[in-house]
């Protein structure tokens, strides 16, 4: 009995001190830099648009398209496919995604369609795509915004994220920042067109 | 690709270079010597007061097992009575999350104390913050210092002569979390909350997408949870996917920062070892034992993994990234091949891709990985499972020479072969009858639902799920539809004979050990810091892992593979 | 002349009654001592079923023919193994038949309180008995001379055929029953009851029957048991795994995998090897007490080894003589030799030898003649008193100096003490003689190391055994010695009590010692050591409180029986390596024959090409049964031990029975599949 007394003390002591003053203390920390501590919102007049690193759905021609998503981009249940690689019914859905893609993207060679745009990421959240997922989607966006190809390319450069240092890992495109930094430049070009036109 | 690679060499020289300092201090304070975080101990010792533990009180090996035993049976009561009555809790559920229901209790509960972190629910529509804190963060804490206070009594019986006394579990326990766990969680804590990793107490986040819709997002104070879910070996996410989140792993810096944090103290224990008893050649041994299967996994899977599915191939598409699958782009394949076997390595079960899509041979590389559980391993108990096989290497190794099996001066006899056995034989055990039992399942009721995928890759989820729960990883193919009350149950009893029957008859063989005279070395003695004896242990852990499931991974993954 | 040694290892009749035996042995209350073995034999009579079973058509189960192939198959696995224990207890049998021989029914003169003498069988003669053994008689039973000396011709027990000489109250009273007496009259008393000597005890040992397992083989067996209930359930949740996949198996498939990998050629041999051990020892004249010793003599960290008989040859030698002060060289030999003639030590023995090799012609002109003087401890001297007066004396130099009256203050004092100086400091020792209280010259004695025998310590020192001498000689004189023949340590003025505090010293640092002793007062020191051995012709003391007996009485034993016992594990462990790592090739061809026809592209796992899974099958389960008979040899004969060091031992093993043991069940395999795809 008594050791039991004993034992249920220290639990409570660790209990208080990794359960709870640990991850205060922390939090505590996380006061000094709010921006961060918030997984690095997005605010756009005021609105909160997004999350840096949590991806978007995107469906509309005009917007540069991200990965598959299992869990349909929900921020709030989030989880891959779990598809196996032999998966015939998995097999099936990626081809049907390669026939989408190729139906809306009309010029793309089958073999240039990198497989990250046709399988679900793990997190259903995937923010990025690689930069050759990005390039192959340059004319369908440029035609749909009616706006320079060359300009759309040389944003899609622009936002190439080189590997960690240049060295370590992956490049990559941020897919919420490109469509961001699209809608930017688009807008711009629309205040054009609207001029242009007369409106 | 070579940034790839150059990321995977990154890490694994990062964690060598820094387990090596790190095993030194562990030594240090599992002994009682001067270091510099002697400034915490006026906290220890007002809490081993109030707790009226006295710190120097020698004990037995039986009387330890019978602290960490009470203790950690009052970790799971309170973890199970938290998680059913969340809902009453009037603080820290902004989500507005329910009670849990009775065996997914049971099986979060028991996965959690037990170090083993496998998750039937999901944590963002499964847990409340104040669950996430009293139960998770604490247990990810509690049971990694019940595992690296276990080892500790282990070390001192082995330096032990004619001695009942292992040391103070107590005291070991709490050192363990305050001087070992804590000051590396608030460092990788701080890392990922630099790097936007949320910590916060708002609920989910309304967010307008730039195509206009409502989604909400999931946040919450995670990066203190996940520092140390990475250094305890435990790996229970705060989200479903884990860290493949991008909560949970925001960038390759974080992603670095955590595979770091998940090899770090298992590696550093084994060259604590070697400080501890003064035989730093013996520890390389190991390490390099370890370090061969090791490195083996890792350089399989991330080819496999590199040169992509030939299912996706055949379709036609290029696959420059690899085999994408439930993986993420900004880690790419071959670091979540090195997460893959880093964490089934560990017995850290946290993961940045979906195993369950990874292509068959690096599911069957995580997958034997885990039935050998002593590639560096969780954290404390990893050590201890390692040496188990030392035993019985030293024992054929012994007889191989013709001397009496010896180690470290001790004999390795009946008793000590006996448990060693029981001990190893428990995992294939535990594995094979679990996964006959759900194939028999599966086989007569094909309608039930378990399985996500079909045939053979349905074969090796229920095999995994067995596999992950007895060796206390935690890791899934998810695609298991897991939380059904035969699941919950089977695996939750699982872990718990996963976990503490292979502490328990360890610590016996040390207190047995430990009463032993020593035998002083000669020349005859068996030299286990040998390249031969490493050449007998790898031998050992290859043999017995590979002989008790071949037959099983030849009808999961094997079976996948060739049929491709 | 010694028994043959290397008794054939296969003799007719021997494997006649082995053959037998095997079948004996089926029984399955004798199967269950070896759970490994026992599990084939349960796996043979579910085939036999399965065989009757698969009559019908429909069963699924295979065809008739081929089940019963692997009933019988299984069946094989185990008689085979029952062979080998079989055929290791015979020879064991056979040995200690030869020596059982001596012990057939003799008359014994019983000698009755009342001093009468009663004739009585041996088998009668209950402990502590006396009895009277006469010249010409066979002594009927173990025993201990009370009175009396005698020649004894020991030649039936030990093969040697020169007689030794056994008296009362000497180191060498004991004597053993079927032995001669050759000369003279003993009065002699039981010392064990008939049936329990320690030859029986031997016997005992290598019959199956009473033989108890060692520690060491009881590790093993739990080992080998843990690996057979993995393999047990390997191959039981193997049936639900292939239900989920659609893939019958056959339990002919399944009981043929299950018996390919738990080890049954370790399982098969082991007892075979403990038996062998034990014969090993009993062919080296050795009796032990029991498994355990022998074992215990393969860790043996030190040696405790008297120095004379074991190390130097016999008792000290003349080796020069030095006149002095005038006396020619010729007289000088001529006295020493008169001293000597009647002195019955062995250093006295010698100087007559030296000096007949030296002057031969003396020898054969000198009578024996004249008053001897003992050695007494009062004067520490002997010699004679001649005819014509003459005193001749011989001792150490104090010995003489005290007799002489001498002060070493002349010339030629100083010119012998300086003779004395550098005879002992080159390990040998001085005998100073004395004719008419006048110093005479010096005798040199010396130690005759043996030949060889630094051969043989540096072998020791290999192993990691420690070496030390105990010899009753001066710091000096030891440490010269200890340098010669490269012993590591010494104790140098031995009292018994100081073997006893060196083995305690050493057991304290936990090391294993042996010592081989045989006077009574070496007994508590022989019970103290962890290896005792007592030398035949030691006395009954010194034998029960050892745990071995050597029948030659051969102060080197020690060394042979280390290597019996290092070979006996290493054979055990190599045997458990090479059935462990098998399974490999095993598992190679028998796993995708299981499958190969329900998921075609596992036949990419069988790199052997097998020809079809039957054979596959087949072929596997013939090479784990014919592995068994084809390492026999190997069991009975021991693995060779090399003292090359453990780290290049264990290499060298590993590459021969590790490495081997992975290749060649795959090259054994293909053969036999070679074969049988010529019948499937």
């Amino acid at each position: 009995m008594k050791a039991i007394l004993k034992d249920l003390k220290l639990h409570f002591a660790t209990l208080i001190l990794f359960g709870l003053l640990f991850p205060l203390l922390i939090w505590a920390i996380g006061l000094l830099f709010p921006h961060q501590s918030n997984g690095l919102p997005i605010y756009k007049e005021g609105k909160l648009i997004g999350f840096e690193n949590i991806g978007q759905k995107f469906y509309s021609d005009k917007y540069f398209w991200g990965r598959p998503s299992a869990m349909d981009y929900n921020g709030a249940s989030t989880g891959g496919s779990n598809k196996g690689p032999t998966n015939p019914e998995y097999l099936a859905q990626v081809e049907e995604r390669i026939q989408q893609f190729l139906d809306k993207n009309p010029g793309v060679k089958r073999s240039e369609i990198p497989s990250e745009l046709v399988t679900a990421s793990g997190s259903g959240l995937d923010p990025h795509i690689s930069p050759q997922g990005a390039r192959i989607q340059v004319a369908r966006v440029a035609a749909a915004r009616n706006l320079d190809p060359e300009r759309v390319r040389q944003l899609v450069e622009s936002h190439i994220e080189a590997p960690l240092l240049g060295l370590f890992g992956t490049a990559r495109v941020n897919v919420l920042k490109l469509n961001l930094a699209l809608d930017e430049m688009d807008s711009g070009n629309n205040t054009d067109k609207e001029l242009k036109s007369g409106l | 690709m070579n940034t790839e690679l150059f990321g995977v060499v990154a890490i694994l020289f990062l964690t060598f270079i820094l387990a090596w300092p790190l095993g030194k201090y562990i030594s240090k304070v599992f002994k009682g010597e001067k270091v510099w975080s002697d400034f915490l101990s006026p906290l220890e010792n007002w809490v081993l007061r109030i707790c009226s533990i006295d710190p120097n009180e020698s004990m037995d090996w039986k009387r330890n097992m019978k602290a960490m035993l009470r203790l950690n049976l009052i970790f799971f009561l309170w973890s199970i009575l938290i998680l059913m009555i969340q809902k009453y809790i009037p603080i820290w559920n902004p989500a507005n999350i329910g009670n849990m229901e009775a065996t997914l209790a049971y099986n979060t509960a028991t996965s959690f104390t037990s170090n083993t972190n496998l998750q039937h629910y999901s944590g963002e529509t499964g847990l409340s913050y104040f669950s996430q804190l009293l139960v998770i963060c604490f247990l990810q804490f509690v049971s990694a210092g019940t595992g690296i206070a276990t080892l500790a009594l282990l070390f001192k019986g082995l330096v032990q002569k004619q001695a009942a006394d292992l040391g103070n579990f107590y005291h070991l326990f709490l050192k363990s979390c305050t001087r070992i766990l804590l000051p590396l969680s608030i460092v990788v804590a701080i890392i990922f909350l630099l790097n936007g990793m949320p910590t916060t107490f708002a609920g989910l986040q309304e967010v307008q997408t730039l195509e206009g819709d409502t989604v909400q997002v999931a946040t919450g104070p995670v990066a203190p949870v996940i520092a140390i879910k990475q250094l305890g070996t435990n790996g229970g996410g705060f989200f479903g996917p884990n860290c493949a989140h991008p909560f949970e792993n925001a960038n390759y810096l974080t992603n670095i920062s955590a595979n770091i944090s998940i090899l770090l103290i298992p590696v550093a224990l084994v060259f604590a070892f070697g400080f501890y008893l003064n035989r730093k050649k013996l520890a390389w041994i190991f390490f390099g034992v370890m370090t061969i299967v090791f490195l083996t996994f890792v350089s399989s899977a991330a080819t496999f993994e590199s040169s992509g599915n030939p299912e996706i191939a055949k379709l036609g598409i290029s696959q420059p990234p690899g085999s994408m699958e439930g993986k993420e782009v900004r880690f790419g394949a071959a670091a979540s091949a090195l997460w893959g076997v880093s964490t089934t390595s560990t017995s850290n079960g946290s993961v940045n891709s979906m195993h369950d899509s990874q292509t068959p041979f690096s599911g069957g590389i995580f997958l034997l990985d885990m039935m050998i559980n002593a590639v560096y391993g969780g954290v404390g108990v990893g050590f201890i499972n390692f040496f188990m096989f030392v035993v019985i290497a030293v024992f054929i190794g012994g007889l191989m020479i013709g001397r009496t099996p010896e180690f470290l001066g001790k004999k390795i006899e009946a008793r000590e072969v006996k448990i060693a056995s029981l001990v190893i034989l428990l995992h294939p055990f535990l594995i094979l009858v679990g996964t006959a039992i759900a194939a028999f399942t599966a086989a007569i009721e094909p309608a039930i639902g378990w399985l996500n995928n079909p045939s053979y890759h349905g074969f090796s989820e229920m095999l995994y799920e067995f596999t992950s729960a007895s060796a206390n990883n935690g890791s899934g193919f998810e695609g298991l539809a897991d939380n059904t009350p035969f699941w919950n149950i089977a695996c939750g009893t699982v872990m718990l004979l996963g976990r503490y029957l292979p502490i328990i008859g360890p610590i016996a063989l040390a207190g047995s050990l430990a009463a032993k005279k020593s035998v002083p070395f000669s020349s005859g003695s068996l030299k286990v810091d040998s390249l031969a004896f490493g050449v007998v242990l790898l031998g050992v852990l290859v043999v017995i892992a590979a002989l008790s499931f071949f037959p099983a991974l030849t009808l999961g993954p094997i079976a996948e593979f060739f049929s491709m | 002349m010694k028994r043959p040694k290397n008794l054939k290892l296969f003799q007719s009749q021997i494997i006649k009654e082995s053959i037998i035996a095997s079948f004996v042995k089926l029984d399955p209350r004798l199967m269950l001592k070896n759970p490994v073995m026992f599990t084939v034999e349960i796996g043979t009579v579910i085939m036999l079923v399965v065989s009757f079973i698969s009559l019908s058509p429909d069963s699924g189960q295979g065809s008739f023919i081929y089940n019963v192939a692997i009933t019988l198959l299984l069946l094989f696995t185990v008689l085979f193994a029952n062979f080998a224990e079989a055929i290791a207890e015979a020879r064991g049998k056979a040995q200690a038949a030869s020596l059982r021989k001596t012990r057939h029914e003799t008359e014994a003169k019983l000698l009755l309180s009342d001093g009468s003498i009663k004739t009585v069988s041996s088998s009668q003669l209950k402990k502590d008995d006396i009895f009277i053994v006469e010249a010409g008689d066979t002594i009927p039973i173990d025993g201990e001379i009370i009175e009396g000396i005698a020649s004894i011709d020991e030649s039936a027990i030990t093969g040697e055929s020169a007689p030794v000489i056994r008296e009362a109250g000497t180191d060498h009273s004991g004597v053993i029953g079927g032995t001669k007496v050759l000369s003279d009259k003993i009065k002699v008393q039981v010392t064990t009851r008939p049936g329990e000597t320690f030859l029986d005890k031997m016997i005992e040992l290598v019959e199956g029957a009473s033989r108890q397992k060692t520690p060491n083989e009881i590790a093993l067996t739990i080992l080998l048991a843990g690996f057979t209930i993995i393999f047990l359930l390997v191959t039981v949740t193997l049936k639900p795994f292939s239900d989920y996949a659609n893939t019958a198996v056959t339990i002919a498939a399944l009981i043929s995998l299950f018996v390919c990998l738990i080890p049954t050629t370790i399982g098969g041999l082991l007892s075979a090897i403990g038996i062998a051990g034990m014969d090993r020892a009993l062919r080296a004249n050795v009796i032990a007490k029991s498994g355990k010793a022998v074992e215990n003599a393969g860790d043996n960290d030190t040696v405790l080894l008297d120095k004379t008989g074991t190390i130097t040859i016999g008792n000290r030698k003349a080796t020069h003589l030095y006149p002095f002060n005038g006396f020619g060289k010729q007289e000088f030999v001529k006295y020493c030799l008169l001293s000597s003639l009647a002195d019955p030590t062995p250093e006295g023995k010698s100087i007559v030898e030296l000096a007949a090799h030296l002057e031969p012609q003396i020898v054969q002109k000198t009578a024996k003649d004249g008053k001897f003087i003992k050695f007494t401890a009062e004067t520490r001297m002997s010699g004679i008193d001649l005819p014509d007066g003459t005193q001749v004396r011989k001792g150490a130099w104090d010995a003489i100096k005290k007799w002489t009256g001498a002060n070493g203050a002349n010339q030629a004092e100083k010119e012998i003490e300086g003779k004395i100086a550098e005879i002992a400091s080159n390990g040998g020792t001085p005998l100073v003689v004395s004719i008419n209280k006048k110093i005479a010259g010096v005798v040199q004695l010396e130690d005759i190391i043996k030949p060889g025998i630094q051969e043989r310590f540096a072998r020791l020192r290999k192993m990691g055994v420690k070496t030390v001498m105990v010899t009753g000689d001066n710091p000096l004189t030891a440490k010269y010695i200890a340098n010669q023949a490269g012993v590591d340590d010494f104790i140098a003025e031995a009292k018994p009590e100081d073997k006893m505090n060196y083995i305690l010293k050493e057991q304290k640092e936990g090391k294993l010692v042996a010592m081989m002793g045989d006077g009574t007062n070496d007994a508590p020191a022989l019970a103290q050591a962890d290896v005792g051995v007592a030398m035949n012709s030691g006395t009954q003391a010194a034998k029960e409180a050892s745990n071995m007996v050597d029948l030659d009485n051969d102060p080197t034993k020690l060394l042979e029986v280390i290597e019996i016992g290092k070979q006996l594990l290493i054979t055990r462990g190599n045997v458990t390596t090479f059935s462990i790592i098998n399974d490999v090739a095993k598992y190679f061809a028998i796993v995708p024959a299981l499958f190969a026809t329900s998921i075609p592209g596992l036949n990419a796992l069988n790199i052997m090409s097998l020809a079809s899974p039957e054979s596959a099958i087949l072929s596997a389960v013939i090479f784990n049964a014919l592995i068994i008979p084809a390492l026999i040899p190997l069991a009975l004969k021991g693995v060779k031990y090399k003292p090359i060091g453990a780290t290049a031992l264990l290499t060298r093993n590993l590459l021969i029975y590790g490495l081997g043991g992975l290749i060649i069940p795959f090259i054994g395999i293909k053969l036999i599949d070679l074969v049988v795809s010529l019948f499937v």
